[in-house]
């Protein structure tokens, strides 16, 4: 029943399986742990993002390319979303908190009822010539969709990385999130940044969410297991830590892999969210918390 | 106050009558079978406000408490054959406790946090009960009604009376949750938690009681849902629509007060019915989702806020 290379085949896929994961939270790690902001809409924007991977799939791209080309879309479409947010919440500064949830509540019931009637409830894959085919690394057998989207997820998480490091904008949104005050008092404006912070955030979820559909099958409902996953991820990683997201994301990943392997897909579901009940109960500032 | 106390059960009494009345009058079964929801989401919307309105620990849960009380109904059913009312109790015991188990999650978790805490219970238990071959797994079990009691004819009716008498109840305990030194501190820990705590506000003895409160009327809510559908499966018993539902309402109605989430489950309840039967069970969600948007932003006193501005101007017209 348990041998070392079911073992080993499971940590292997673990590995991609969580790269894969911190692709697609680190849109939440920027919104929700930079910016504070209870983005819980965010796995309903990475659901758009596969069905409009799938659309222009159908069409004849390919679906990373097709996430790529609808970068610029989500960036306009994560512009308005935290205008509307800061428009009527953070300005006003009234109970934020509780109006504020219920607000990305509700968008995430648009989006998914939006998407129900556009393509429909059943479950929609992509065709790519990378999908279907398996390579052998040793014992381990690694299907090629999992190696793409496991490149995706590395390029996407090191780009970020690097951009809120190296370039200037990207330190000026790590600064709003340390302290806005001493941001405003410098002469920038927090509203400009952050609305740029969330722009990229939701930009990203668009190359993320072509990379959920290489993965595997999405149907409109599957943004509510990626609820515990994305936020099991930001939380882990401690909030707004970017290299932190993508070793959360591999420790879920093997988490679930291993758990996955040995008592069957049946439980998967819950292993993200019993995982992000206890992070928040031992240590809800993550492994590399600010 | 003693007045008013007779008021509301001498009002709640008619309602119950008049229900019971109704189960005579209405030929067409159809109508309680409707209207049977719509009672559910009353229960469930005035349920959520006692923790989420009164104390602003916003839940998102609900589906699991609704879940838990759909479960315990058949256990008890399939093990002990046990009657609807006792059904009920069960569940209502087990919400109470699973509402405690919440309770002591805000210990530690405020804000989002509780709220990303309360979904993963819901996925976590329904992931249980998935597992769990003696109530059926992710496959659904079909329940067999018992034969039908009098003084009534047809099941459904009965189902219908038992709802309202379960509306009552809830209200009730909202209510009194409300007026008295509960609802108070509750209001205080909403508007600073700290400072509640600071001025001798028992806070964690509040919140338990009010999420034990809450959790127990959910969970009841839950129980007549098997004998209603005669079935009942993972996917629907645990369907994240009850937790939007429950909180669209009540900040649709307005949390300020018991009657906000009547109102509002009231309106929504009978628009989704409405729709659903005319056009598309899609398109409720959809309604659901912009009315909460529209009100969050628009109207954050909910419709009671609206009605109460409307009858500020008129009166102040009349005046002038």
């Amino acid at each position: 029943m348990f041998s070392f290379e079911l073992l080993l085949d499971a940590v292997v896929l673990g590995v991609m399986l969580g790269c894969f994961y911190a692709a697609v939270s680190i849109g939440l790690s920027v919104s929700f742990g930079l910016l504070d902001v209870p983005h819980v809409a965010h796995p309903a924007f990475l659901v758009l993002g596969a069905y409009g991977a799938y659309a222009l799939n159908q069409a004849g791209w390919d679906p990373i390319v097709a996430g790529i080309v609808l970068t610029p879309l989500f960036y306009v479409l994560g512009v308005v979303a935290y205008r509307v947010y800061f428009e009527t919440f953070e300005k006003r500064g009234s109970d934020a908190g509780v109006r504020g949830l219920a607000f990305f509540f509700g968008v995430t019931f648009i989006v998914e009822v939006g998407i129900i009637m556009v393509f429909g409830v059943d479950q929609r894959t992509v065709q790519a010539g990378y999908i279907g085919k398996a390579i052998d690394i040793g014992d381990v057998r690694i299907p090629m969709r999992m190696i793409a989207a496991f490149g995706g997820a590395l390029a996407l998480t090191l780009a970020l990385t690097a951009y809120f490091s190296l370039t200037f904008s990207g330190r000026a949104i790590r600064a709003v999130a340390q302290d806005e005050i001493a941001l405003r008092l410098m002469g920038a404006n927090p509203l400009k940044v952050k609305q740029l912070a969330f722009g990229i955030a939701t930009a990203v979820v668009a190359v993320a969410g072509a990379l959920l559909i290489i993965v595997g099958p999405v149907e409109p409902t599957t943004h509510r297991v990626y609820i515990g996953r994305t936020f099991c991820v930001v939380v882990l990683a401690g909030l707004g830590s970017m290299h932190g997201t993508l070793v959360a994301g591999i420790v879920l990943g093997v988490v679930e892999s291993i758990v996955l392997t040995l008592y069957g897909a049946s439980w998967a579901p819950a292993i993200s969210f019993a995982m992000l009940l206890v992070v928040l109960a031992i240590r809800p500032q993550g492994m590399f918390g600010r | 106050m003693s007045m008013r106390r007779h008021g509301f059960w001498i009002g709640a009494l008619c309602v119950l009558a008049l229900a019971y009345g109704l189960t005579l009058a209405i030929r067409n079964e159809y109508a309680f079978f409707a209207g049977f929801i719509i009672l559910q989401f009353i229960v469930l919307a005035t349920a959520w406000n006692i923790l989420g309105g009164y104390a602003g620990y916003v839940n998102f849960g609900t589906s699991a408490f609704f879940g838990i009380g759909v479960y315990t109904a058949i256990f008890l059913f399939k093990a002990l054959g046990a009657p609807l009312l006792v059904q009920m109790a069960g569940a209502a015991v087990m919400g109470a406790l699973l509402g405690f188990v919440t309770g002591l999650l805000t210990l530690r978790l405020h804000g989002i946090f509780f709220s990303i805490a309360t979904v993963a219970m819901t996925i976590i238990l329904e992931t249980l009960v998935i597992n769990w071959k003696y109530v059926g797994g992710a496959t659904g079990i079909q329940v067999l009604r018992p034969p039908v009691t009098e003084p009534f004819d047809s099941y459904i009716k009965m189902l219908f009376v038992i709802g309202v008498a379960l509306v009552i109840v809830a209200v009730a305990l909202s209510r009194h949750v409300q007026g008295s030194w509960i609802g108070r501190g509750l209001r205080a820990i909403r508007d600073d938690e700290t400072a509640a705590e600071c001025t001798g506000v028992p806070t964690l003895r509040l919140k338990l009681l009010a999420c034990s409160i809450s959790g127990a009327l959910m969970c009841a809510a839950g129980a007549p849902s098997a004998m209603y559908l005669q079935f009942a499966d993972t996917t629907s018993a645990f369907n994240l629509n009850y937790s939007v539902s429950a909180l669209a309402m009540s900040l649709i109605g307005g949390t300020s007060h018991w009657a906000g989430p009547v109102l509002g489950a009231i309106v929504l309840g009978v628009t989704q019915q409405a729709l659903t039967v005319t056009i598309s069970s899609e398109l409720n969600v959809l309604v659901l989702g912009v009315m909460l948007i529209l009100f969050v932003v628009g109207a954050p006193e909910g419709l009671l806020g609206l009605l109460r501005k409307g009858w500020a101007r008129l009166a102040r017209g009349g005046g002038s």
